[in-house]
């Protein structure tokens, strides 16, 4: 049975990555998914628990130079509050809406979301349709430092990401969408709530004369980490989307996802909602 | 030997200092430390809400959360639901529409009710059950359940627009 010798809940960005700096640190955060995974002692405890709740850097969600700054802190519930994350990166909010219960999106945080790292992470695949960035902040040189990873070469496997022990991610920078850019995000699972993904598919592109331009497609629960689609975009970059592309779209994805069978959903059934929902969010977003 | 840490918090609105195990959780600490068992335990994962208490006015599952974690914060249980106006309005209408059966998952969707109708006066059925996902009720169907908060934000927005009484006659026993 693994103990935690040390609580301790920095006030600090700067406090916050000298404790990781010394090691052997669990971080934090919510709670929504540490508790439970220790509790099935699928993550044991290191020595230190270190609380970040207190780190005013890692809060809110501000705008500066065509790029939106979320603190790794800021609450499921907070991003359906806020106003430009609705307006402006609406991919992201409609996962938010997805999100669990009410009490589990007023626990849960981005900055968790990301670092739990699981393949069927709500936030994660929109965020990748983002083309958001990770930053991560350590104390490397006795100066606090930070590092920014896009989130296409942030996740390394189910649970696995290149950050650090000694790194803490502050925040998930997003560049602000282009004029016109409309996405749409589905969710499969048995619940319409509380449920962990079976697929999920975020889709957006900026719709002008019926041709699809910019356009972004990210896939969750169908890989060891959530993916872009770079092939699947290319074919519809460009082209309207009428019933042949749409094919051609769906032939795309199938070749880059790699589904397992699970107690979700079989390998095959997440292959058919791929193909089938990939061409209904295309065709919704196509007739905005 | 596992850590410790000293919080401080608002109960009910009562200040408390206790001194914690690094990873109990606020919902151990509530029913076997503090002796409010109203907070139910049911599946210890977040999925079924019998545990849902209000901290700094939102509710969330306090399964998943740290009571270190509640260190400077303010915590409302159902105990303290229970003694408001709204809770009143809300256990009478529970009463009254015979949402009640086995009632483990009463305290976890009298709390959840509440955090609904503070911030959702006017929920229709479907803001109802959209409200409500995150509490699971094994006994029967949620109908009654989803009728009963309606009845409550209802006979709450006459009382408020009244300034009276949301249940007059009835006994608050």
């Amino acid at each position: 049975m693994e103990a935690i010798q040390r609580y301790i809940a920095p006030r600090s960005l700067d406090e916050a990555a000298e404790i990781l700096r010394a090691g052997n640190v669990t971080v934090l955060a919510g709670g929504t998914d540490l508790m439970p995974q220790a509790n099935a002692g699928r993550l044991p405890f290191q020595p230190v628990l270190m609380n970040v709740r207190r780190v005013p850097e890692l809060c809110g969600i501000a705008k500066a130079g065509g790029v939106v700054r979320i603190g790794a802190l800021v609450t499921i519930s907070e991003l359906l509050e806020s106003a430009l994350v609705r307006e402006r990166l609406g991919l992201l909010w409609q996962a938010c809406d997805h999100f669990a219960s009410d009490q589990i999106r007023n626990a849960a945080t981005l900055g968790g979301n990301v670092c739990n790292a699981s393949p069927a992470g709500d936030t994660l695949v929109p965020l990748l349709a983002l083309e958001a960035s990770a930053v991560l902040a350590s104390k490397p040189n006795g100066r606090l430092e930070m590092r920014r990873v896009p989130l296409g070469q942030f996740f390394t496997g189910p649970g696995r990401t290149v950050r650090q022990p000694t790194e803490l991610l502050a925040a998930v920078e997003l560049p602000l969408p282009p004029k016109g850019f409309a996405g749409e995000f589905y969710k499969h699972g048995t619940r319409p709530g509380l449920d962990i993904s079976a697929i999920s598919i975020a889709f957006g592109a900026v719709v002008e004369r019926k041709l699809l331009t910019r356009v972004r497609i990210a896939f969750g629960a169908v890989a060891p980490t959530p993916i872009r689609a770079p092939r699947t975009e290319a074919v519809l970059e460009g082209r309207a989307p009428d019933a042949a592309i749409l094919e051609a779209a769906a032939q795309a994805a199938l070749a880059e996802i790699h589904p397992i069978s699970d107690v979700r959903a079989s390998d095959w059934y997440r292959r058919e909602l791929v193909r089938n929902m990939l061409k209904r969010v295309i065709s919704h977003v196509g007739l905005l | 030997m596992s850590a410790y840490c000293d919080i401080e918090f608002t109960l009910n609105g009562v200040r408390r200092q206790l001194t914690v195990p690094a990873k109990m959780s606020t919902l151990e600490m509530l029913r076997e430390r503090l002796g409010l068992r109203g907070t139910k335990y049911a599946c210890g994962e977040g999925e079924c809400g019998a545990c849902t208490i209000l901290v700094d006015g939102r509710t969330l599952n306090s399964c998943l959360m740290f009571a270190a974690d509640c260190d400077g914060r303010e915590l409302l249980t159902v105990e303290g639901v229970a003694a408001s106006e709204l809770g009143e309005c809300l256990r009478n209408a529970f009463v009254a529409n015979g949402a009640v059966q086995c009632g483990f998952c009463t305290p976890g969707l009298m709390v959840q009710a509440s955090h609904l109708i503070e911030h959702h006066p006017g929920a229709d059925a479907a803001a109802v059950r959209r409200g409500i996902e995150g509490n699971l009720c094994r006994c029967t169907g949620y109908k009654k359940i989803i009728e009963a908060i309606q009845d409550a934000a209802e006979k709450r927005g006459h009382a408020e627009k009244r300034g009276q009484d949301p249940f007059p006659g009835e006994s608050h026993g």
